[in-house]
């Protein structure tokens, strides 16, 4: 070992020596798209965790005096059928939505990755078996397989949450297992089974890593459709329950009024519209940050 | 020369003499808010029929020069400084109309990947036909005329075929024909070659060489050749231009360069290739010390200075001219000097060679400081192993009766094409695939079970590899420190006392302290492949499977690997299993060579024997296919057709549809054994071995 200095690496190329990390935080503050979702994130979280406490009014109080009154100085959103605020209303609203949608998307992520994570290592008639599964219920419209669920189990948020979990795993198994179908034929899988590591190891410690950034662009396309999925099934019964102020039930209770008092249903559409459009903005930032 | 209307040429330089001008070109690129400078100063000229070589490591800008050359840079890229000129035309003066006519009809390229280069999408008809419409505006019967004839003048045998295929029927060497053929319809004034050989076997590269020597004989185009390779440069070009950085440190003939280079990067890569017939235990290889530096970062001394064995304080105080003697250009304050360019390897000394007589005992091996005596039982054997894939109902024969050992401390060299099986049987070796049945596979005398679930951990821990593309071998999320701690469970260490051990290892390959925090994508392929190594050597295994390990990367970073793995079997006393496709590495690392064919054993024995002859008229076409600088003009054997598939093997000796020397029905009827041909050297041949050829010369003792 003599006399190497011809080997020695030295530290020669100012390569940035701050990490993958620290270029996609750059990234991230650098894009509009995810500063923008993220804003209306925040401020629908605001909401929710504050909910009765920042309403200029009590969002349960009737007022039978001032019922479907249009939105003035008093009532900015107006009142509903039985003359609640509606603008409260629409703050605390955000409550469950925000409660069901991201537990429903998130136990969908973990159970969609563990299973495509299997499948895509594995292979094999597993793969044939479960692709094969994953493609039939991908046929089904997912609102009815739902609704069947939720009408055989109960309505409740856990359950709720449950079912659309559940309707979830297999559409992100899918895209997860074609990006495990790709880190399998990478060496350093082979170098991990030569050091006799096991299976679990080998697909929770080597790959998940690897494929982590995938899931989790995934995990926020699905917010975007879990939110829609919660305020359709509250719109038709079987999603959060009355008397919570959700902007799906008030839309089902107001929705034939539409007509005269536009108002009743206006705003809580606006805000269901505009989670979804955060959402999504934040989808399209990170899928942005993560190719960098 | 065909649209005179095109007035603004640069006729009054006198250019328009020259296929390619480049004045004093520089060229940036934009990455975020900075300007990289990628080429500086760049003047050359490529006369009319002359052939041009550009040579230089990954990252010096070779590419960057081709793109310049039809203006079609990156959207990032612009000329910055500087004039081009393309068959007598100022490329910077033309408009986009103009430049596109340029580009169909005075200048083609060819890229370096035959298989992206072609839409798969299409057949190869149509893809001709549109370069004839768009070129010379006939179309139909008259186009398909056309691309008929250029398929046979690039000596396909049967073009119709040809052109009914799509890209993906093709084999790479032959898609590459199509698009030299497609390069040439047009008879550009300049033909661009962007390493038009560098993913094609050695035996079809020679081949490609050859129809391009010849086509330039015919054609008389001038030819841009880009290559990382200094053999193939030396023997296509009649001048070449070494980069380096971005600039232009050497250029002139050819022949003079590489005879009396003077420039002290030239003669470092040269140095750096093991010379043919070269031995680990008659010397090191030659490196170049430190990294190249980022293009442009360089303005104030010679870009090379912190590289320079030559380099005094006037290098790093002052940009060096270039100077030109007798058209000989070196941009060196010194140019005289390069010759002397001190080695580093008499400084070192010679890797720590096998004891010679080891390496020729009759048991086979160097059993080296491993004790001889006691030593009847090789290492690793391997009796019958075959390898079957079914594939839709087809057999494909990966591996088939391959029976060979490999002793303490030796290095088993394994060659062959690609399809040969050499990496299908180092998985077999791993585990990574389970054999057929009635295959074996012996460690020390004890049998190995066929998958590595199923090894135990000594046996996991003796076998290990160096795969051949470190990006791939690496996992990306983890740190060095991780990728290396994690093989030092298989030996059960932790705490303290493993980071001792890894900082050991870590040493041993000569990585920093300060790696070991980072991931691979902030290291350098080389470093990336030093993690590599270091990872199959954490467990103190027996058998370290070589897999390419330095295909991927560049010749001076190449040298320093091979340096690495000859000291580390020094001390530890490994065995190597090392395949390759560059028979001057194997030569120069292996005791005993292994020639595959369709997963056959078709020659084993001693390096020197193997080399020298008698050898299977495989290896000999293999050999005389091996660039070399030393043997330009040398006579050479090629291969006809194309390797068959392993799903229809040929009956008999699977060689005989390509062997030059096949004597008769014999070889289409029976399989020939592995029959002796000199001590420990067998050969599977139906000609004897006293007539079979050792014509080359015996390597030279350098």
């Amino acid at each position: 070992m003599s006399a190497t200095a011809d080997d020695i690496a030295r530290p020669a190329q100012p390569q940035p020596a701050s990490g993958l990390a620290r270029e996609r935080w750059h990234a991230a503050c650098r894009s509009p798209t995810l500063i923008a979702g993220l804003l209306i994130l925040a401020f629908w979280i605001v909401c929710a965790l504050f909910g009765a406490g920042i309403t200029p009014r009590d969002p349960y109080a009737d007022d039978l005096l001032a019922t479907l009154s249009p939105p003035s100085a008093a009532h900015w959103f107006g009142t509903d059928q039985l003359g609640r605020d509606i603008f409260s209303r629409v703050i605390v609203g955000a409550r469950d939505i925000l409660i069901v949608a991201p537990l429903a998307t998130l136990l969908g992520t973990v159970l969609g990755t563990a299973l495509g994570l299997c499948i895509g290592y594995f292979r094999g008639v597993l793969d044939d078996v479960v692709s094969r599964i994953i493609e039939a219920l991908q046929a089904l419209p997912l609102v009815i397989v739902a609704l069947m669920a939720l009408a055989a189990v109960g309505t409740s948020n856990a359950t709720v949450v449950v079912v659309i979990g559940f309707v979830f795993t297999p559409l992100i198994a899918r895209t997860v297992r074609s990006a495990v179908l790709n880190e399998t034929d990478l060496e350093y899988v082979a170098a991990a089974r030569l050091r006799g590591d096991g299976t679990l190891a080998i697909l929770f410690i080597e790959i998940l890593p690897n494929v982590l950034p995938i899931a989790i662009v995934e995990m926020t396309v699905r917010l975007g459709y879990a939110i829609f999925f919660v305020a359709s099934l509250s719109f038709i019964g079987f999603g959060i329950q009355p008397p919570s102020a959700d902007w799906g039930i008030a839309i089902a209770e107001n929705y034939s009024l539409i007509g005269s008092y536009w108002w009743t249903v206006l705003f809580d559409a606006a805000a269901t519209a505009s989670l979804v459009i955060g959402v999504n903005l934040v989808t399209d930032g990170l899928a942005g940050v993560f190719d960098t | 020369m065909k649209d005179v209307e095109n007035g603004n040429g640069g006729a009054g330089h006198g250019a328009s003499a020259d296929a390619l001008r480049f004045e004093n070109v520089s060229v940036t690129y934009r990455s975020g808010r900075s300007e990289r400078r990628v080429l500086t100063g760049v003047s050359l000229a490529i006369r009319r029929g002359e052939s041009y070589g550009l040579v230089g490591e990954s990252g010096c800008g070779k590419s960057t020069a081709a793109f310049a050359a039809i203006r079609y840079l990156a959207r990032n890229g612009r000329v910055s400084a500087g004039r081009i000129w393309v068959d007598g035309r100022d490329l910077m003066a033309l408009s986009q109309a103009q430049l596109r006519r340029l580009r169909a009809q005075s200048v083609s390229m060819v890229y370096q990947d035959p298989g992206r280069a072609l839409n798969p999408s299409l057949r190869i008809d149509r893809q001709m036909m549109e370069v004839f419409e768009i070129a010379e505006g006939i179309s139909g019967d008259a186009a398909l005329a056309r691309a008929r004839e250029m398929l046979a003048r690039v000596q396909i045998a049967s073009p119709d075929r040809v052109l009914r295929s799509y890209p993906h029927e093709l084999s790479g060497g032959m898609q590459q024909r199509v698009i030299i053929a497609m390069a040439l319809s047009t008879n550009p004034a300049l033909l661009i070659l962007d390493e038009p050989t560098t993913g094609l076997d050695a035996t079809v590269e020679a081949e490609v060489l050859d129809l391009v020597t010849r086509l330039r004989a015919e054609y008389g185009n001038s030819i841009l050749f880009i290559s990382h390779s200094l053999p193939v440069i030396a023997r296509m070009c009649d001048r070449v231009g070494v980069l380096y950085a971005g600039e232009l440190v050497e250029e002139g003939p050819a022949e003079r360069v590489f005879r009396d280079p003077r420039h002290p990067y030239t003669v470092g890569l040269m140095r750096c290739v093991p010379a043919y017939g070269m031995r680990k235990d008659r010397g090191r290889l030659e490196t170049i010390p430190g990294f190249l530096p980022t293009p442009g970062s360089i303005t104030d001394r010679c870009v090379f200075v912190e590289r320079c064995g030559n380099a005094t304080e006037r290098c790093a105080r002052e940009v060096p001219p270039p100077v030109t003697l007798e058209g000989h250009l070196a941009r060196c304050f010194y140019p005289d000097r390069a010759a002397q360019l001190p080695r580093q390897s008499l400084a070192a000394p010679a890797a720590a060679p096998l004891a010679p007589a080891s390496v020729s005992s009759p048991t086979g091996g160097g059993a080296g400081a491993t004790g001889a005596a006691g030593l009847a039982v090789p290492l690793l054997r391997t009796q019958h192993l075959s390898k079957t894939y079914l594939i839709s109902g087809k057999r494909f024969h990966a591996v088939h009766d391959v029976t060979l050992e490999l002793w303490p401390g030796e290095t088993l060299g394994l060659v062959g094409e690609s399809g040969s099986g050499k990496s299908s049987l180092a998985k077999l070796l791993l585990g990574l695939s389970a054999p057929d049945e009635g295959s074996a596979i012996e460690l020390s005398g004890d049998v190995l079970p066929g998958r590595a679930e199923e090894r135990t951990r000594g046996q996991l821990k003796a076998l290990q590899i160096v795969f051949q593309n470190p990006g791939a071998a690496l996992n990306r999320s983890q740190t060095v420190r991780r990728l290396i701690g994690r093989s030092l469970r298989l030996v059960g260490l932790s705490g303290p006392a493993r980071e001792v051990r890894l900082r050991e290892i870590a040493a041993s390959v000569r990585l920093t302290p300060r790696h070991l925090d980072e991931k691979p994508r902030q290291l350098s392929g080389g470093l990336k492949q030093r993690v590599g190594i270091a990872r199959a050597f954490a467990g103190g295994p027996s058998i370290v499977v070589c897999d390419e390990p330095t295909s991927a990367l560049d010749v001076s970073v190449q040298s320093a690997i091979l340096n690495l793995l000859v000291d580390l079997q020094a001390q530890q006393k490994v065995s190597y299993l090392f395949i390759s496709h560059d028979l001057n590495v194997v030569h120069y690392l292996s005791d005993r060579i292994a020639v595959l064919y369709l997963g056959r054993l078709m020659e084993i024995g001693p390096s020197d024997a193997v080399f020298s002859g008698p050898h299977h008229p495989y290896t000999e076409a293999l050999l005389s296919a091996n660039p070399s600088l030393e043997e330009q003009g040398a006579e050479r054997i090629r291969l006809r057709g194309e390797l068959p598939s392993a799903s229809n093997l040929p009956r008999g000796c699977v060689f005989h549809t390509r062997c030059p020397r096949k004597i008769g029905a014999i070889c289409e009827r029976e399989e020939p054994p592995l029959a002796a041909a000199g001590e420990r050297h067998a050969i599977r041949c139906h000609i004897p071995a006293a007539e079979l050829g050792g014509a080359r010369a015996t390597p030279a003792n350098r």
